[in-house]
């Protein structure tokens, strides 16, 4: 019986998890598509193309790669250039690994890998509700990655035949989902201060032409702002 | 590129998970997320072919206020992207 009840509690989760990453795999499977055409048309093999969707499994890196690879960049500026767009990944696990602190190794290890863009967006407005349900979020991650290396897949197979995503919207899924889940995070007036300084913040040091640090340099930026602001409203007099 | 791009996810999480960190470093790390959503999402609405877009073209942006104010409403994730969605096919579909 209390078995069953558990397992029951974790199906739900799992279900909620997925039902979570639908507007994640709205966007995905497109981009996901855009990419398995280009790698196709770069000359990535089928398999090769889509062991970068399982193995590396970082949407705008993967798509950086198969440019720089039709561009004949050397294989470590390619890996060089990876990791640096990927360090924003640090601050986002750092965000999230106090939410942890139960979990077992292999477990992080597991969430640790598919944790992205977006998953985290979702994690980070689920965790903070109180005990990090594993099923839902191992379901929003594994839906999300399914269907990243299954649009991937079929970007391979349409190969050059390239049907058009706009009229369905389809490339706005991911910054839609973007704005409902900051709205989701905006708790008080600091938090509206810290998403404004460091959306101008990030606009302008991409304008300014730094095209790989600046969601880096912004969010620490911004984050300090957002202590600075609470450590001075908490002491008036200072 | 697989070892990369995963170091940098998991390293914290294994690192940081089963640590008590100092309260000020917990502060900071709680607005992080409000950060770094901000600094993707503002400049994939506000720039356009790498210059400041407000023009009535860039569905991206004008479509991002109705979004809102449906996400803020509603608090709802797939409501929101689905507004955000209908209003760009529609404007696109009207031609703007």
């Amino acid at each position: 019986m209390i078995k069953n009840r558990r397992l029951e509690v974790r199906s739900k989760g799992w279900l909620r998890g997925v039902s979570r990453a639908v507007p994640i795999a709205l966007g995905y499977v497109p981009i996901g598509f855009a990419y398995g055409v280009l790698a196709q048309k770069a000359g990535l093999s089928t398999f090769n193309t889509l062991a970068m969707s399982i193995f590396v499994y970082a949407g705008s890196s993967q798509l950086i790669a198969v440019g720089l690879f039709v561009a004949e960049v050397a294989p470590l500026s390619i890996i060089l250039t990876t990791f640096i767009v990927n360090l924003r990944h640090m601050l986002m696990a750092s965000a999230l690994a106090p939410y942890l602190s139960g979990w077992r190794k292999f477990e992080l290890a597991a969430f640790a890998y598919e944790l992205t863009d977006e998953t985290f967006a979702i994690h980070a407005v689920e965790f903070p509700k109180g005990e990090p349900d594993k099923a839902n979020a191992f379901g929003v991650n594994l839906t999300a990655q399914v269907s990243w290396v299954f649009g991937s897949w079929l970007g391979v197979v349409a190969g050059s035949l390239i049907t058009d995503v706009k009229p369905f919207a389809l490339d706005y899924a991911l910054p839609a989902m973007f704005i409902a889940l900051l709205v989701m995070q905006i708790r008080g007036s600091i938090q509206i201060a810290v998403a404004l300084a460091t959306g101008v913040l990030a606009v302008g040091l991409l304008l300014a032409g730094m095209s790989q640090w600046y969601v880096i340099v912004a969010t620490v930026m911004g984050a300090t702002l957002g202590v600075v602001l609470e450590q001075w409203i908490k002491q008036p007099s200072a | 590129m697989g070892v990369v791009t995963y170091l940098p996810r998991l390293l914290p999480v294994l690192l940081l998970s089963s640590k008590k960190l100092p309260p000020l470093v917990v502060t900071w790390l709680r607005f992080v997320p409000v950060a770094v959503l901000s600094a993707m999402l503002w400049p994939s609405l506000l720039i356009q072919n790498r210059q400041l877009d407000f023009s009535v073209s860039n569905l991206f942006f004008w479509a991002a206020i109705p979004t809102f104010l449906v996400a803020w409403k509603t608090r709802s994730l797939f409501g929101s992207v689905i507004a955000g969605m209908a209003v760009v096919a529609l404007a696109r579909y009207v031609g703007l």
